[in-house]
């Protein structure tokens, strides 16, 4: 098979997408550390809610760390306009995540400076801030943001950068759409939802577990409101497509609808998606015995995420509209990198199955047994 | 309107990459150089069945724990830092650079999150030699981590293996196993990630000295400084020799950077290493950098005013000839954008190839004053002699005491001597930082040697926002070294009798 530029954009695109749909299902960590001091009652089992999420978290901040990478290889332009011009958005989601990473190692050691509760306040915080900015980041990716790309830039001699903000905002625009509120709100609840799910597989512990899936309940409500608030809003609104005739990007409305419709595959992980989700939540909830939710929402939140950035970046759509200068709007074909490039990455990406290979079998032998009261008092590394 | 770039926007973003770098590499050589510590001494367990070496594994991997969490933690900031103040160098070379920068995230982080999880939490959850594996992958994780990275950095210290595209306005690869294994890359990698194990071996022999001062953990801390010695001088050797030929590719592509640390004004043929001012070795310098005892080095004066031959037998153009050029290029760029507009093909061939004959000097087009050409003489002179120097103590320390604990000869050492093992650790963190000082400074103020100055790659952001962010982070930093080291502090005062 031959593997064009324009195959090999999509390719990445996919990529891209199910790199950021991951980090949302992994976002359970900073759900569930948001539920710290609702789910733990005592130091003991706070201790067994940080040590749950305290093995996984590695995997939220690496993946972070890679759905930045891969952005960055395949569509630096996206990287240096959104980073660039959004600046105070990506700072912020940068340092809750520094606090998160050295709190866990931090909180229970002596000598740590700030004490144990310092540190637990920097897991809620970065569980609360950094689902609520990721989600509101993304949902810029439908409402659009103020920016300039003129790459003809580089050649003045006293401002040569290409892309920047069109106002001077530096990104705290983002928090005046009530709409990227509304995804930030649906990331949110559903983090804590998959926090929730997570506890009730991870530890071995009936009454935490029993609360959790109280937990569960009292989160959905407000996340199926959010979502389905947002969900209606993007099948309604208008979005930026590149006219391949003209090859200028133009408004049309119901952009997101139609793309759904022109691509049923996308459609349908979406809808098989949300009923996964929905399945495990319910079960959970209704089930006393039943722990395995968390793998049903999880593959169920992937799905559905995967579904919401395809449907933003294929089709001609615009991932990333301006909504000062309708013309500087990115799509996957304009902010890609060389088709050299992109090439070079696809071959590096099929060692992904292995990576993936490697994840399963070690989660599968450290989860082997639940987290329980007697491993917390006996573990030389617990946190 | 007319804009300008605000250069004090530009000292911010430098200063705020200068902190975040320098303190990142404060912990990231420590988790190299510890990684392959304790994997040795988890292999000498494995093999031996001896518990004596479980614990003290464990002990070495509960400070690598307290400090792994932080170099990750200071990692991030420099990816987010790349486009947030930097935003037009991740377009202009974000086709090349990115790709490494992907790749790490791939093979290496995943391997260490994987991996460590395994290392902390898997004992007695999974067979003794999986763990053993899961530990070596933790630290393979970290190198192959280092070699992405060093490739991303070699490669603007040296840009090979890509082509500027005026139609995208940007670079773009064309090989990449040019820039995956280019030279500089390869000895870049080796020179950093063993002067780490150096660090790494000179933090266990300190620690180790502190126990045998307070006379306590003797049979421990011998065998730790035994295993340290061995870890410390491979990677001593390795680091030298990789020195040597990492000034020898300093002299062909960066030849400013090799002048200013040398601190040599005007060149010559056989010119001497120096010391220090007034005390040199004759003929060395030009040995090193030439590979010939009169071979021709060109010192400042020379590489702003040009006109020496160069090896190839071309002669050097002056600074000034080189943004003459520059400015050509970026003209004929423009001119090209605007005939493709026009649709005057004949045209755009016209100043394609005059952008083609100049775009070796592209980045001078961009500079205003050419004195900022030259980097910081008595900052790079000083950090070279630091670092070869007090790296030629570490090495002496390692022979001292792989002699002392293999003849048995430290069971009861003078005060004094674990003393200076105890200070050689802030000694080993000022050398790796010299080193860095030594690689970055030179190549001031090229974020891409010869295409990208500092002043043309930045972001549009507003100066108060850097240096609000700056503060932050400047603050943040200090109090989180403060912790760690308060967390160290306790942790090795407990000391391995702690572990279970």
């Amino acid at each position: 098979m031959e593997l064009t530029y324009e195959f090999l954009q999509h390719y990445w695109w996919f990529l891209v997408s199910l790199l950021g749909a991951l980090l949302v299902f992994l976002l359970f960590v900073q759900g569930g550390n948001s539920l710290l001091f609702t789910l733990g009652k005592t130091d003991l089992e706070r201790t067994m809610l940080i040590n749950s999420t305290g093995r996984k978290w590695e995997f939220t901040f690496t993946t972070l760390v890679t759905f930045g990478g891969a952005f960055f290889a395949s569509f630096p332009l996206f990287y240096s306009t959104s980073f660039g011009g959004a600046y105070w958005v990506w700072m912020i989601i940068l340092f809750t995540f520094v606090l998160q990473a050295v709190s866990y190692e931090f909180q229970s050691k002596l000598g740590n400076l700030l004490g144990k509760k310092t540190y637990q306040g920097f897991l809620i915080l970065n569980g609360v801030v950094g689902p609520i900015l990721l989600g509101a980041a993304v949902a810029t990716f439908f409402n659009g943001s103020n920016f300039v790309v003129d790459k003809g830039n580089l050649t003045d001699d006293f401002m040569p950068v290409i892309s920047h903000w069109a106002n001077g905002s530096l990104g705290f625009d983002a928090f005046l759409d009530p709409w990227n509120y509304v995804l930030g709100l649906a990331v949110f609840f559903l983090a804590r939802i998959l926090g929730g799910l997570y506890f009730i597989n991870n530890i071995d512990f009936p009454e935490l577990v029993a609360r959790c899936r109280r937990q569960v309940l009292t989160d959905t409500v407000p996340f199926l409101i959010f979502f389905l608030a947002f969900v209606a809003h993007v099948l309604l609104k208008k979005g930026i497509a590149l006219d391949p005739a003209t090859n200028l990007f133009v408004e049309v409305e119901y952009k997101y609808l139609q793309n759904f419709l022109d691509m049923p595959a996308v459609l349908v992980l979406f809808l098989v998606g949300v009923v996964l989700v929905l399945f495990g939540v319910l079960k959970s909830i209704f089930s006393k015995i039943f722990v395995r939710g968390i793998w049903f929402a999880g593959v169920g939140t992937v799905l559905t995420v995967l579904a919401l950035f395809l449907v933003a970046g294929y089709n001609n759509t615009s991932y990333y509209p301006s909504a000062y200068d309708i013309q500087s709007s990115l799509t996957i074909a304009n902010s890609s990198s060389s088709y050299f490039t992109l090439k070079a990455m696809a071959y590096v990406s099929l060692i992904i199955p292995f990576v993936l290979a490697y994840i399963y079998f070690a989660w599968r032998a450290i989860d082997k047994k639940s987290i329980t009261i007697e491993e917390m008092k006996s573990d030389d590394h617990v946190y | 309107m007319l804009a300008s770039i605000d250069t004090s926007m530009i000292d911010w973003a430098r200063a705020q990459f200068a902190l975040t770098a320098m303190y990142h590499w404060l912990f990231v050589p420590l988790t190299l150089g510890l990684a392959v510590v304790m994997g040795t001494m988890e292999t000498i367990y494995v093999i031996s069945g001896n518990e004596f070496w479980k614990r003290t594994a464990k002990f070495w991997m509960k400070l690598f724990g307290i400090n792994f969490a932080i170099g990750v933690a200071t990692g991030i900031i420099l990816e987010f830092q790349f486009g947030t103040n930097w935003s037009n160098y991740s377009w202009f070379v974000g086709d090349i650079f990115g790709a490494p920068l992907a790749i790490e995230g791939v093979l290496a982080f995943f391997m260490e999150a994987t991996f460590i999880a395994v290392m902390f939490f898997g004992w007695g959850k999974v067979s003794k030699k999986a763990h053993l594996a899961s530990t070596w992958l933790t630290g393979l994780g970290a190198t192959i981590s280092a070699w992405w990275i060093l490739v991303a950095n070699a490669w603007m210290q040296y840009p090979v293996g890509m082509e500027f595209n005026p139609d995208t306005m940007r670079n773009e690869m064309v090989d990449f196993f040019a820039v995956a294994f280019s030279p500089m890359a390869i000895v870049k990698f080796f020179h950093t990630v063993l002067s780490s194990w150096m660090l790494g071996a000179t933090f266990v022999i300190g620690v180790s000295a502190w126990y045998l001062l307070k006379n306590r953990e003797k049979e421990f801390a011998l065998a730790s400084i035994k295993v340290a010695s061995c870890v410390g001088l491979f990677g001593a050797a390795v680091t030298f020799l990789t020195g040597d030929l990492s000034a020898y590719q300093v002299a062909k592509v960066q030849p400013m950077k090799l002048a200013t640390f040398e601190g040599l004004q005007q060149g010559g043929n056989g010119v001497g290493l120096k010391i220090v001012e007034g005390v040199e070795i004759p003929k060395a310098l030009s040995f090193m950098a030439t590979r010939d005892i009169d071979g021709f080095v060109p010192g400042i004066n020379d590489l702003m005013e040009g006109g020496y031959a160069l090896p190839d037998g071309t002669t050097a153009l002056s600074v000034d000839e080189k943004i003459q050029r520059g400015k050509i290029a970026i003209t004929a760029l423009g001119n090209y954008r605007k005939a493709k507009t026009e649709k005057n093909e004949e045209q755009a061939a016209i100043e394609m190839a005059t952008l083609q004959e100049n775009m070796p000097y592209f980045g001078y087009g961009y500079i205003k004053d050419k004195s900022t050409l030259v980097p910081n003489v008595s900052i790079m002179f000083w950090a070279f002699r630091i670092m070869v120097g007090l790296g030629s103590f570490l090495v002496l320390t390692y022979i001292v005491m792989l002699y002392r604990t293999w003849r048995k000869k430290h069971d009861n050492a003078p005060v004094w001597l674990n003393y200076l093992l105890l200070w050689s650790i802030p000694v080993a963190y000022i050398t790796s930082q010299a080193g860095w000082i030594v690689a970055e400074v030179g190549r001031q103020p090229w974020t891409i040697q010869d295409l990208l100055p500092v002043n043309a790659a930045i972001s549009k952001v507003s100066t108060g926002s850097v240096q609000t962010t700056f503060f932050i982070f400047l603050i943040m930093f200090g109090v989180l070294a403060l912790a760690e080291v308060g967390i160290m502090i306790n942790a090795v005062k407990k000391g391995p009798a702690d572990v279970k």
